[in-house]
Formats: C-alpha cells, structure tokens, sequence
C-alpha cells in the first residue's frame, strides 16, 4: 500500500433527512469535499461526490432510482453498489452515509 | 497554462508497486494517440493488467482523445471535453502508468531500456512504438521565424493544442489560407468558414482529394466546394509566406499572392520514425515490420501510422486499430499466431455541405473489371463502384452517400452483390436495406473507428440492451465519428424483431414498467394512479423506481389527470424541477414568454434590467423569437422570475414551446394574413402543454415561409382569401423533413381548432421523445387525416375534450415555485462550491 492509499475519515453531521426529499439530492460541502446525498423513496441514504467525473456535471441535481444515478448534463448513469458506471464514464466515489438520531451523517 | 485535456489534479496517476514486488512483465508503449492507447486497451480487455505492468509514454501532456474528431471541435460543433476517450483517470483505474508529456528520445534495445527526454530510463521487456504521425509542412520562404518555429498565423491540423490555437485565432483573424485540398484541407477549411472566414484553398495537384478520387469526381467536388463559398486554387503550389513577423499572405508559385492572416497546413502527414532511425530499428517510409507488426528487434513492436507493413503506411485510424487487437492477441497470449495482412481502406469526409465517401479503388485496374458510374455534375452527384469477381473492390459515393452502409460491408466482407448492379448505387425498391443489413455476416464491422461488428450488435441486443442508445453504449459503436449511427440503428432494429432474443422492452411506453401506451394510459385511468410512485408501485415489478422511466411517467400523467394528477419533484428532470434549461457548467437558462416573438419597449427594459441585476453572462435571441437569458445561477432563479414578471417560455421543457411567426399583414408588403396574431393565439391557447417530444410551431403570412412553418412540427401558411394551410410532422433540427400538408382551411378558429386536435391526437399517440417528424410517418398522413378530418374513429369529440382539460390547467409555474419552493432546497446549488478540476468555474 502507498502513502496515497491512506485516507483519514470523519463523521460529519449534515442536518435533518428530512432537508433532503424523498428521491433527491442535494449538495454539501464537508471535510474539503463535495458531498451529494440522496434520500431514495426505499428511505435509504447514498452519498457521493457532486461532480460527474465524465464532465463535471451536477449530480445532486440527477434523478435516481434504487439502483443508479444519472447525470443531468449527458445522462451518464452510476450504480449505486460500487460507484461504476453503466455507460462507459469512470466511476463515481462513494461516502459512508447513515442516519443517526434523525440526522445524516457522513463519512468524509 | 494549457488546459489538460481528459487531466486529472497533481499527484500520483497510478497506483505504485515496488520493484521487488513486481512479477509482472515490463511493457512499455511509446505514444499515447488513438493506436497506443487502442492497444492498452486492448490487452488490458485481454487480461493484460495481470500480465504486464504498462508504461505509456505521450508527447502531449493530454489523455487519450479522439483525434479524428479534432474537425467538427475545429468547427465548433464538438466540445474538446467529449471527444476524450481515456482520461487520465482512466489509466490510474486501470493500473496503467502515464507518462503524459515525456518523449522519449531513444531506445537502447540491448539494455532494453527507453531514455526519455526528462533524462530518465525506464526497462522494458516488451515495447510497442504508436508514435504516429506530423504534419507535414513542405519547404516554403518565410514559413518558419528565426527560432526554428511555425511563423505565428501559421498551423498545423494534427492535435488539440493545434486545433485550439487555430480556434483562438478565429477570433482576430479574417481570412485564411489552407494549403492541401486532402480530407483534412477540406474538414479545416469547412470549420474555418464556419467561424466566419473568408477561407481559399491552395492543392498542389489538379483535382481535389486525389489521392481518393478520380479527375471527374474531383472536378465535380472542386464545384461543390466553392458553392460554399471557399475558393479553389488547384495545380499550383504555395512557396512562400509574406509578413515577417507573421502571416500577411501567401505566395503562389505562378506569381499569384493571396492575402491572409491565417495558414493552416494540411499538406499530408509524414510518419514520426525518428525514433527508430535513432534506435537503429529498420526505418523506410515507416518503421518496418511484419505480420506480427514487430520489428527487426524481436522485442520492439510498431503499430499504427509510424508502422509500415508490407510496403503500406497508413494514415487512417482503422488500420490502426486493426494492428491493436492483432498485438494484443500475440503478446497477452490470447492467439499468440495472430497475424495481420493489411487493410483496405475507407475514408469519409465531415464536411457539412459535401458529402464524400471513398473505399478502395476509384478505377479499373484489370481489363476484366467492372465500373458502373452515375454521374450528375450539375447536382453536384458522381457515383462509382468497381467490381472484380463479383466482388466489390472500391466505390466512390459523392454528393450522395444513402448507399454507404451497404457498400461498405460490400467492400469490408466481400458479401454477394446484386445480380442488377445499377441497385449498389440507387434505391430501386424500399426495403433493399433491410434485406443488406439481414444479408451481412455476423463478423461485418459496422462501427470501423470503434471495431464492432454486426455480431457484436446482435449481441448486446441479445444481452439485454432494450434501445440503440443503449447498444451504443454498450458495445461504443458510433461512438466515434458517429457516421454509422443509422446503421447501427437498423440492426438493432433488425435484431430486435428477427430470430434473436426480442427485446419487449421496444414497445414499452417507458423502460422501467413494461408495458405499451395505451395499456399503461388505461391501468393508470383504471388504478387511479395519480403520481409517479403510485405507477411504480402498482405497475413496475417488484414495484421499483426507475430513473429513466420518471420523467415521461410524469408527462403521462399530466396529460391524464391535468391539475389532478399529484405532482412528485423527483419524478421530473432537473429543467421541469427548476423551470430552467440546464447548461453545461450547471446553472440555467431562462427564457420569458414572448408570445409571437412580440414584444414591447417596456418588456425589453425589464430583461434588460433583470440581465445586468443578476450578472447574466450572456443574453441571446433565440431560433424561436425570443430572449434568452444565460448562465442564470439555480439559487437565483425564483427572484429573477419575480423580477421579470413575464411567464415563462417553456423553453426547457418536453412540452408546446413557441409559435414563430413572420410579420404577416400588418407591415409586410406581401403578407396575405395576420399570421402575427394568429401565432399568438396558438401560443396562448398552447401554453406549458405537456408532449412526448418538445413542440414547436409556426405561422406564415405568405409561402414566402419567412418564419420556416415548412419545418415545423405545425406550421401554418396563409395561402389568401382567408384560407390556411396546416402542416404537420416538419423538422429542421437533427433531421431535417419538410411537413406534410394536414388540409387547408379557412378560419384562423379552424386552424387552432386542427392544430389542438392533431396535438392531442400525438400526445395519446406517440412514444416517448417522438418527434412528430417520426410520429406522423410511422401512423400515415392519410390515417391521420381519416381521424382527424373525417372522425373515422369516432374520438374527435375526445381529443377536443382532452386537450381542452389541459390548457384549462395550465398555470405558470414561474409564478409558483418561485414565492414557496416545492421542496426543501428546491433551488439550493447544486454546483461544485470549491473549484474542481473538470467544472466549467461559473
């Protein structure tokens, strides 16, 4: 393992879920990244970075279903179980994500 | 500093491993263009990334990208960010080391190591040479200044930084020179003139493109081209260029000087063999090698257009690729016999405007081979095939090139031609393609810059893949030049409703819920389900969402329950979410209804101060008559609404959008009608109705068709004495179709009446995202006309009702979201907050 694989998380606690919509997304900025988190309508939480690493578009803004994420700008689609994508654009990174107490809370 | 393309933020672009560690072999690539990273691509498919620790060296400090489409990026019509094909992200994932930026300036094959010019050595055991090619810039006074480099104004057209040096000199410059009237020549000069130069061509022989056509076809290409304006200088060669300090013309050998202050050259490439020469590898025109593409060294390869097999240097990107998958074979052990015998070639030009494709040979080379041309000068038409053995072995398509497709699996496969062969060059009959497409072996490539064959096609769409675009996907065909798209299309098609697997996913409304239209319109009405998650959980199985299925379930049910259907902010795409057109840097366009394309002094003076207020970076009048106001932040969008105090155009929406319109009677000589007023009408009664595709339409006061109503999906022409005539399913977008005469009629009452009627009747109707270009030829003009006209289904009543419950529940949604969000954070950014590498910065 290199040095770069070393990576030093924190929980961060990012407001009550019910800021987040049932079936959307929205953005957060914490521990120096760019955070969206999405609340699916099966009540489970999923975080990733905010940016679509095919061109940088707004994911929060994406729609979203149980399984994948799709990008706004070009509909590029991610799956939610590992980050890949279902069309061709590198994947996305995944964040730790749980609600504790009401609140969401991220591991950055 | 240099925009990386495809880059990625400092620090490491691959995971290190230590030496001692490594029991991997050493290969090492040396060019990362389109054949060096094919091929790591290749073995890494092959299971190479266990098998080798690779190395890829690049001049360029870039990724991997598309370099055959540095034209339509010239031109404007491509953005440089989506014509990367391997990111530097990409190499990390894979375990792949980059070295963008290094060049290396020899190779000691008896130590087996690589010397770049950053004065490091990297071993290898197995080395692959995809240097390419340059461009090649013919001796000329005064081309070069003092320093050794290209004169400023002077370009050549071979990689991006080129292409966006040229692109930032379209600004400044006025007139332009492109020396070599080759494919590359004509796709420069086509992108310059687009910009808006005056652009002259100057090719040294006497015929354009003649390395790929003969002298009629050239001629006939030489008039097509200045048609569009460019000018053609043929047999004569440039010698110099005038100006010193930079381009102020160019002379001519004959005397003749042209004026310019910009020169590309085009004049060929020259294969980048320095390297070998350096390296004492057997270098003639290319680096030599054999069927194994290897070099006189046993362990250095060449591949690509530095590589010259069998006497050939190639300067196309199949080849290339060919020569990838045939390296990857041998040295991942994956056919270790694998061997390579050459290709034949074909080209296509991306010039809009001039058609040309070329395969093979242009003439007959035996006495017993046949030539069948069709030649039409004055439409700007030459066709030609050359068959040998009832085989086809070259074919020339210019100034029409319907027939490509089947000619070129012809040339790649050898496949039977037809006993008639005027059939290889004009439709004789419909379905003659069907039964090409049926006819081609599996192993016909389709797609020749990605290499995917018919059967590769077939297979995805056996696999699963429910639509092309997912094929696409899939498989990347028609993922590179995009030439090939509708024939990619029709064997998706093909192998949708033939002997393979069908996808029942075809006739689905959506994807996510498997049903047609008209049974899931009649669920929904039977279930009463009024929301988007309420259609899922009864319809879909096991009751799961669908991302791509939400937004046309959304339209749907607007459609159905109107103001009763229950609105979900998740079950719409982000332009409906936020009333705004999303833009590639994440913030919105906002565009005010402006009924007509009329507007007033003090509607004007609000936009205009709405523009300066919220620092919108650009204000544009649309092709459909109205103001656009762009790079709107998401956050400000409900204020900047208030503000405006106009409704909203519907601009981003799949939904009725504008009425364009001439000036019509009131001002215009000719004008036959009010088509003014009559366009606002339709505008007003039409508008935020939802559609399966977006809609627009427009009202002529004259066949003068100033406003384009020709092309519109309902167009309305005044023809005099009161009379209308509608028109429906026209286009001028992607596709351009003119539309189809409805009936003509004589009230402006009856024409809104006829336009509501055939709107409902393709809202019911239609799938999802179908234009009325496609909709109206697939139902028939003359069905259309027998419901609509003569009621022969008895549902005009209906269709009357039905559009009638939508536009009594239109309300503008401007003035709603806007005073109390819908949902918590409804217009909070989305944006990246902190500047990251790949975000446009708003």
């Amino acid at each position: 393992m290199s040095l770069t694989d070393i990576r030093i998380t924190a929980e961060h606690a990012l407001g009550r879920v019910e800021e987040i919509p049932p079936g959307e997304g929205r953005t957060f900025v914490v521990g120096g990244e760019q955070v969206a988190v999405f609340r699916l309508r099966d009540g489970s939480l999923h975080a990733t970075q905010a940016a679509c690493p095919h061109a940088g578009g707004p994911l929060a803004d994406g729609q979203t279903d149980v399984d994948v994420l799709v990008c706004p700008l070009h509909l590029y689609a991610y799956r939610w179980s590992d980050g890949s994508s279902t069309s061709g654009a590198a994947p996305i990174r995944l964040f730790p994500v749980r609600e504790v107490d009401g609140e969401v809370v991220v591991e950055v | 500093m240099t925009a990386i393309l495809g880059g990625r933020p400092g620090g490491v672009t691959s995971l290190q491993v230590d030496d001692e560690l490594e029991t991997r072999s050493r290969l090492v690539v040396v060019g990362n263009g389109m054949a060096g990273a094919r091929f790591v691509e290749e073995v890494l498919e092959r299971g190479g990334g266990e098998q080798f620790r690779i190395t890829v060296f690049g001049d360029e400090p870039h990724g991997n990208y598309n370099r055959i489409m540095l034209s339509p990026v010239l031109a404007g019509e491509e953005h440089e960010d989506d014509i990367v094909l391997n990111s530097h992200d990409w190499y990390a994932d894979n375990g792949v080391v980059l070295r963008a930026g290094t060049r290396i300036e020899r190779i000691d094959t008896a130590a087996k190591l690589v010397h770049a010019d950053d004065g490091t050595t990297t071993p290898y055991d197995h080395l692959v040479l995809a240097t390419g090619s340059y461009s090649f810039i013919p001796p000329m006074t005064g081309v070069r200044a003092d320093d050794g480099e290209l004169l400023p104004g002077v370009h050549g057209f071979r990689t991006i930084d080129e292409t966006r040096a040229m692109l930032a000199a379209t600004g400044s410059c006025t007139r332009a020179v492109v020396m070599g009237g080759g494919l590359l020549g004509l796709e420069a000069a086509r992108a310059l003139q687009s910009h808006g130069l005056h652009v002259e061509l100057v090719h040294a022989a006497p015929y354009l493109m003649n390395m790929q056509l003969d002298a009629e076809a050239g001629a006939i290409l030489e008039r097509s081209v200045e048609a569009l304006g460019i000018a053609v200088h043929l047999d004569v060669f440039a010698t110099e260029v005038i100006g010193g300090d930079r381009v102020r013309a160019v002379g001519l050998a004959d005397g003749r000087q042209i004026e310019a202050d910009l020169l590309v050259v085009a004049a060929g490439v020259r294969p980048n063999t320095d390297i070998g020469v350096r390296s004492g590898l057997e270098v003639e025109r290319g680096i030599v090698v054999d069927d194994q593409l290897r070099t006189d060294d046993p362990d250095v390869y060449a591949i690509g257009e530095c590589a010259q097999h069998r006497g050939e240097v190639y300067g196309l990107v199949a080849p290339a690729w060919e020569h990838a998958k045939v390296l990857a074979d041998v040295l991942t052990g994956t056919d270790p016999d694998a061997e390579y015998h050459g290709s034949r070639t074909a080209t296509k030009l991306k010039v809009a405007g001039v058609d040309v494709a070329v395969m093979g040979i242009n003439t007959p080379e035996r006495d017993e081979d046949e030539l069948l041309v069709i030649s039409e000068p004055k439409r700007g038409v030459h066709l030609s095939v050359v068959i040998r053995d009832d085989k086809l072995v070259g074919a020339t398509l210019l100034g029409d090139t319907r027939k490509v497709a089947f000619l070129t699996q012809a040339f790649d496969r050898g496949t039977p031609l037809p006993e008639e062969r005027i059939t290889l060059l004009v439709h004789l009959s419909d379905g003659a393609e069907e039964v090409g497409v049926a006819d081609m072996p599996a192993d016909s490539q389709v797609c020749n810059c990605n290499g995917v064959s018919k059967g590769d096609i077939c297979g995805a769409v056996s696999g699963g893949c429910g639509s092309v675009g997912e094929v696409m996907e899939r498989t990347r065909a028609g993922k590179g030049c995009g030439s090939c798209t509708s024939l990619v299309k029709r064997i998706v098609e093909w192998a949708a409703d033939g002997d393979l697997a069908e996808d029942p996913a075809a006739s689905w409304y959506v994807p996510g819920i498997p049903m047609a239209k008209p049974a899931l319109m009649a669920a929904i009405r039977e279930r009463d389900l009024r929301s988007v998650s309420a259609v899922f959980a009864a319809l879909a199985p096991g009751g799961k969402d669908d991302a791509k299925s939400k937004m046309g379930l959304t339209s749907l049910l607007k459609m159905i329950w109107g103001t009763d259907h229950l609105p979900e902010k998740d079950g719409e795409f982000i332009n409906d979410r936020v009333h705004g057109n999303i833009q590639r840097d994440g913030t919105f366009s906002v565009v005010p209804q402006m009924k007509g394309g009329v507007t007033t002094p003090a509607q004007l003076r609000r936009i205009a101060d709405v523009a300066e207020k919220y620092e919108v970076p650009m204000v544009k009048v649309t092709g459909g008559q109205r103001i656009d106001l762009l790079g709107v932040r998401k956050e400000d969008l409900p204020a900047m609404w208030d503000d405006l105090g106009m409704p909203s155009g519907y601009a981003y929406g799949k939904s009725f959008r504008t009425v364009k319109t001439c000036v019509g009677s009131d001002f215009c000589r000719f004008g036959l009608d009010d088509s003014t007023q009559l366009g606002i009408d339709l505008e007003t009664r039409f508008q935020g109705i939802e559609s399966p595709a977006k809609i627009k339409m427009a009202v002529v006061g004259c066949p003068r068709n100033c406003a384009e109503a020709y092309v519109k999906d309902v167009g309305v022409v005044a023809v005099g004495s009161g009379r209308w005539e509608v028109y429906i399913g026209g286009a001028a977008g992607a596709s351009v179709r003119q539309g189809d005469l409805l009936a003509t009629v004589d009230s402006p009452q009856a024409v809104i009446t006829l336009a509501g009627r055939f709107l409902q009747y393709y809202r019911e109707n239609a799938n999802w995202l179908e234009r009325t270009y496609d909709f109206v030829p697939r139902i028939g003009l003359e069905k259309i006309k027998a419901v609509l006209l003569e009621d022969s289904e008895s549902i005009v009543a209906d269709l009357d009702a039905g559009i009638q419950r939508s536009i009594d529940a239109y309300v503008d949604p401007w003035g709603q979201d806007g005073r109390r969000p819908a949902t918590p954070g409804q217009f909070r950014p989305s944006l990246p907050l902190i500047p990251l590498p790949k975000v446009p910065v708003r």
